[in-house]
């Protein structure tokens, strides 16, 4: 079992719309993990059902009982994280502040802080309109620990697939540099670095490549709009070259892809796309990263 | 008058109507001090849309815990004490992992020994610059570090130490609906919602939505790259009540502009258009004309 994850760095540049025509091409040999929680959207090219849904809980959130509170203002004193204002005189959490360290429950001299399990979200195990299961999420609002929901899609996902006797596990990868991220490449046997001919696609791609570096991890690149800005699209192959990074493909500038997308189809399974030729693009790439995971 | 630039999805165009709207106020509105601050932290962009002059740069730390020997007893308190599990008693040795701090300093500060001090990590690095009559503050987290709000936060703390009050802020933000972006627009006095006309684009801007709801955050909404898709997003945003300030059209031009980093507006006058009521706007809201 192989595990292909698609990162991009910047938002914007395909990366789901491509990630959602590879899941259509591998079909029901594949288990895809949407890992980007924060801003999931594959969901809406591939129709999974929701079969199978629970909570996740991660970490833990500070509650003051205001009963037993002498209000001595110790909590407040140690907490570093400014989560515990005083309103209407009473010492209350902010919850979008509370790190959930536990500081406060540990030193409060009449134990009325108690820690709640926090819940940040909810996870899915679906069947998609291709008939291949799918792992996903939705992340609550301001929730933090991102990247352990990220690490529970992957992680089931993965199971599923051994269980299954899958080939491949088709990761949407999370978006920047940070902890989400770091847990989407973990484990990873080839990653996709989707990125455009503009000059903060290539920044962004950059940045990202010195993580999937650290990671000693094996890379191709796709080129998106690379007829954009052509000097930017060479600039970004002497980089691939210099960094041994594998050239998988250009895709040209196409609004067909966000005409399908308001379709609610991938570019491999509309009828926007003029030739054919978006398409037959992706079904290569889809078949030199296979290769590349041999 | 702090305005946060945000999208729920990334790559709609936030950065872009960063920088295009803060060099445009700066022409257009000379007597305000303007300053455009880049909080996109883990991916930060908009210094290639301007040519600005470097006037100061300094490294951002945050604080861990670092295991002196000398006068540790191994009572094992520290690893007890962090919920993190960022420190660890591995046979005779302490270990802190620090990728998995807080920085909290309970471990530190519980310590009966005082064997834990808290010490600097760098995590990034601010940078301040003169662009025009802007200036321009822009922070970077170091790669390898995971954590993006500790920066975010320091960097908010610096731009109200340096600048005055009736300023005007622009805060480019980072993108999603976790933390990052509550920290970055949580003290806005407006947020501006930058989305696409398409399912993706509706998808991410309820999500945005229900954050700023939940932050109890005004906001206002603008559409790029309108006509591309369908009619989803104006509808949407009709029956909520929900004003659209701006729409900015689909063209591949201005693809090829911001491809190069170059400012939209001066070669495109419908995106100046544009700019004129989002900073009309902007300045009805300043003045308190409108809530
Ligand atoms: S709490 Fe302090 S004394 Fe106890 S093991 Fe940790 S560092 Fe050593
Ligand atoms: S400072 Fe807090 S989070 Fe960091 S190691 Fe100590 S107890 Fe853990």
């Amino acid at each position: 079992m192989k595990e292909i994850v698609v990162i991009s760095g910047k938002g914007g540049t395909g990366k789901t719309s491509i990630t959602a025509s590879f899941a259509y091409l591998g079909a029901d040999n594949i288990v895809v993990a949407d890992c980007d929680v924060d801003a999931a959207d594959l969901h809406m090219l591939l129709e999974p059902d929701f079969a199978k849904s629970e909570d996740f809980y991660s970490g833990e959130i500070a509650d003051i009982n205001q009963d037993l509170c002498i209000k001595c203002g110790e909590c407040a004193n140690v907490c570093r994280f400014n989560a515990i204002p005083i309103i209407d005189g009473q010492f209350v959490v902010n919850q979008l502040n509370c790190e959930g360290c536990g500081y406060c429950a540990r030193i409060c001299p009449v134990n009325a802080i108690t820690n709640l399990d926090n819940n940040v979200g909810k996870w899915f195990i679906s069947t998609t309109k291709l008939n291949s299961i799918m792992v996903h999420a939705r992340l609550g609002i301001g929730a933090e620990n991102s990247g352990k929901l990220v690490a529970k899609v992957k992680n089931e996902a993965k199971r599923i697939a051994l269980e299954t006797k899958k080939d491949f596990v088709l990761v949407d990868g999370s978006p920047g540099i940070g902890c989400p991220v770091v847990s989407s490449l973990s484990g990873a046997s080839f990653v996709v670095i989707v990125t455009e001919a503009t000059v903060s696609g290539l920044h962004d791609m950059k940045r990202v490549y010195e993580l999937v570096k650290k990671f000693n991890l094996k890379a191709g690149c796709i080129i998106n709009k690379y007829d954009l800005n052509l000097d930017v699209s060479t600039e970004i192959k002497s980089f691939l070259k210099a960094e041994n990074i594998i050239h998988i493909a250009n895709l040209p500038y196409d609004e067909s892809f966000t005409r399908a997308m308001v379709e609610g189809k991938t570019i491999v399974e509309t009828k926007k796309d003029k030739n054919n030729n978006l398409k037959s693009i992706i079904i290569d790439s889809w078949n030199k990263i296979k290769e590349e995971t041999n | 008058m702090k305005i946060a630039i945000a999208s729920g999805k990334g790559g709609t165009g936030k950065t872009t109507l960063s920088v295009n709207l803060a060099v445009f106020l700066s022409e257009t509105y000379k007597t305000n001090n303007i300053v455009l601050i880049d909080l996109d932290v883990e991916e930060p962009n908009s210094g290639l849309f301007l040519n600005g002059k470097l006037i100061s740069s300094e490294s951002k730390y945050r604080m861990i815990p670092k295991w002196n020997p000398e006068k540790c007893t191994l009572c094992g308190n520290c690893q007890k004490v962090c919920n993190f599990h960022a420190v660890l008693k591995l046979g005779k040795k302490i270990a802190v992992f620090n990728e998995l701090c807080h920085g909290c300093y309970a471990c530190s500060e519980l310590c009966p020994t005082g064997s834990l001090p808290m010490v600097k990590e760098k995590m990034g690095e601010l940078k301040q610059f003169e662009v025009g009559n802007i200036n321009f503050i822009e922070s970077r987290l170091d790669i390898g570090q995971e954590q993006a709000v500790p920066l975010i936060s320091q960097t908010i703390d610096f731009v109200e130490n340096q600048f005055d009050d009736d300023s005007i802020f622009i805060y480019d933000s980072p993108p999603g609906t976790s933390c990052p972006v509550i920290e970055a627009t949580k003290d806005a006095d407006i947020v501006i919602l930058i989305t696409e006309p398409t399912p993706f684009g509706l998808h991410d801007l309820k999500l945005a939505i229900e954050t700023m709801d939940e932050l109890k955050q005004e906001y206002a909404v603008v559409i790029n790259r309108a006509n591309i898709g369908d009619d989803s997003v104006e509808k949407y945003c009709k029956e909520r009540n929900i004003q659209i300030i701006a729409k900015i059209p689909n063209d591949r031009k201005i693809a090829e502009i911001y491809s190069k980093g170059e400012l939209i507006y001066k070669q495109i006058p419908e995106m100046k258009e544009e700019l004129k009521k989002i900073g009309k706007y902007i300045f009805e809201m300043k003045n308190g004309e409108k809530r």
